[in-house]
């Protein structure tokens, strides 16, 4: 598996950390314990296409948004996550 | 067929061609009064349980395969009961006993083998815990041994215990009473078993739908129609997010991941007992037909794929030679990958879920074949009487809404590092 960093190009899965699920949201911090109990356990776990965080950790040290079939491994794209309120 | 001396003699004398067929091929009918979703080890170990101790005979086990297909006949074969916190060390020791009587039991030899399942200690700190699980282990009735360095070099003669090891071995824990088992043989005996007391073993039959009247549930839809019934258990291992959202549940505590399993050439024998490294993660024993049996870590993903990628298979095998050094230049003789039910907190769901009459079992990461006979004996009881025995009661559904969590290794929410 080789995950197309924008910044460094395909680079082997190797050099990457899996952080999880892209699609959970941190709620905020006085969010009722039902939000935060489906934030920290609760996933959907498809088979298929998944969005997903990985870290570039032996690369560039993004953090990456990569979307994922994870039926086949094969990979749709990757792109950086962009900080909180910036422009897309 | 009771197999026995005498038909096996029987067979002999007349070219095998005795033999009955193990279970019956049967096809589904229209309704059951329970009905098991997964023709893997605990889906079938449960059927076997329910008409044993509850006389629930008129039952079906709905498998989509074909039965060992999943990661019943893809795991590393090893069975322990050496947890630390009680409510897992109960039920795994439970789960030993029932492995320890296995074979006479469902008069199919599973070839159960006890011969030990010891972990290497490589930091003191290691040893001490080692130490610690092994006093709680002993507390709560199960064997437990803690070794020296002498013991673990006597005990396993091609371990590399020298101050020049990539990590030096301390010492270790050892099991005694841990080991093997055959696990394509757990698969047909349990279904051979339940055959024989009336269950019927439908192959070839995915589920496709959930039955529903009104909050109840009443029964499912395959691909060879609809079954009805007042009790449908679902344990479909690495497919329980697919299965459960067919039922309404849309996300469930529980993560699919890949794990890697490898066999070498075969070789005299070499290794007589079951060996863990404990610097990084490798298990490794020695099968009857010689081939060393191992893996290591998950791949690390989600996946659904039931392969797994290159550098596990390179981080597993430099484990191996960092243990024992004289494994260098063996080949690999096969690979595969299973999909794993990783949950929340490493520990198991054996439970009732919000819908009446729909039961779950799910959530057991690698360690889910050891669980095997336990599972399907909690799970019966909790299915038949519509209520968790004390041996599963704290492998609840709703505990990590509650708080009430089983984390073994003290990872937290983090399904890969359990
Ligand atoms: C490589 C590897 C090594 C392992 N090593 C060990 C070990 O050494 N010790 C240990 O204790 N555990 C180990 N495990 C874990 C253990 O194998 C599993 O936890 C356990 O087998 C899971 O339960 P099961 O046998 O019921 O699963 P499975 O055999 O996977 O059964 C689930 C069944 O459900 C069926 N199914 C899925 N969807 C549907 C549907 N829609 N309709 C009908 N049927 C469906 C599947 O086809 C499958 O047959 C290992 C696992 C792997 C993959
Ligand atoms: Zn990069």
């Amino acid at each position: 598996m080789r995950i197309p960093c924008p910044f460094c190009g395909p680079r082997s899965v190797s050099e990457f950390t899996y952080e999880g699920d892209a699609t959970v949201v941190r709620p905020p911090l006085d969010a009722d314990p039902d939000t935060w109990f489906a934030a920290v356990y609760e996933r959907t776990n498809p088979r298929g296409s998944h969005q997903e965080i990985w870290h570039h950790i032996q690369g560039c040290r993004s953090f990456l948004r990569v979307s994922r079939d994870t039926a086949t491994h094969a990979i749709q794209g990757a792109a950086m996550i962009a900080p909180e309120g910036a422009d897309e | 067929m009771r197999y026995s001396l005498g038909s096996i003699i029987a067979n002999a004398v007349s070219g095998q061609r005795l033999w009955p067929m193990a279970w019956r091929k049967a096809a589904p009918k229209p309704s059951y009064d329970a009905i098991i979703v997964g023709g893997g080890g605990h889906g079938l170990a449960t059927a076997y349980y329910l008409a044993k101790e509850h006389g629930l005979t008129n039952i079906a086990v709905v498998e989509k395969g074909w039965l060992g297909g999943g990661n019943v006949g893809r795991n590393t074969t090893i069975i322990r009961s050496n947890y630390m916190l009680p409510d897992n060390t109960r039920f795994y020791e439970w789960s030993l006993k029932l492995w320890e009587n296995l074979s006479r039991e469902l008069n199919f030899n599973a070839m159960v083998s006890q011969r030990g399942v010891i972990n290497l200690a490589h930091t003191p700190a290691q040893l001490d815990a080692y130490a610690r699980r092994g006093n709680a282990m002993r507390l709560a009735g199960v064997d437990a041994e803690l070794l020296d360095r002498d013991e673990v070099a006597r005990r396993v003669p091609g371990l590399d215990v020298s101050d020049q090891a990539r990590f030096p071995i301390l010492g270790g824990i050892c099991q005694p009473r841990g080991g093997t088992v055959r696990h394509d043989a757990v698969a047909w005996g349990y279904a051979r078993a339940a055959d024989r007391l009336g269950v019927d073993i439908i192959e070839n039959c995915e589920v496709t739908g959930f039955v529903y009247d009104g909050e109840r549930v009443a029964g499912v839809d395959t691909t060879r129609g609809r079954i009805e019934a007042p009790k449908v258990g679902v344990a479909v291992a690495g497919s329980t997010s697919q299965v459960m959202r067919l039922a309404g549940f849309e996300r469930l505590p529980i993560e699919s991941h890949v794990l890697q399993a490898f066999v070498s050439e075969g070789l005299k024998p070499f290794l007589d007992t079951v060996v863990t490294f404990g610097a990084g993660h490798l298990y490794i024993s020695q099968s009857d037909k010689g081939g060393l049996v191992f893996g290591g870590d998950i791949d690390g993903y989600n996946s659904y794929a039931q392969r797994g990628n290159l550098p596990i298979v390179e981080d597993v095998a430099s484990s191996a030679v960092a243990m024992f050094p004289s494994l260098a230049r063996i080949r690999l003789l096969r690979s595969w990958g299973g999909i794993m039910d990783m949950s929340m907190d490493g520990s198991p769901i054996i439970d009732r879920t919000p819908k009446p009459g729909l039961y779950l079992n799910a959530g057991w990461c690698y360690g889910g074949f050891k669980a095997t006979p336990g599972s399907g004996w909690c799970f019966a009881h909790t299915i038949a009487r519509d209520e968790p025995h004390p041996l599963n009661a704290a492998f609840s559904l709703d505990r990590f809404r509650t708080g009430a969590l089983l984390d073994e290794r003290g990872a937290g929410a983090t399904p890969r590092l359990h």
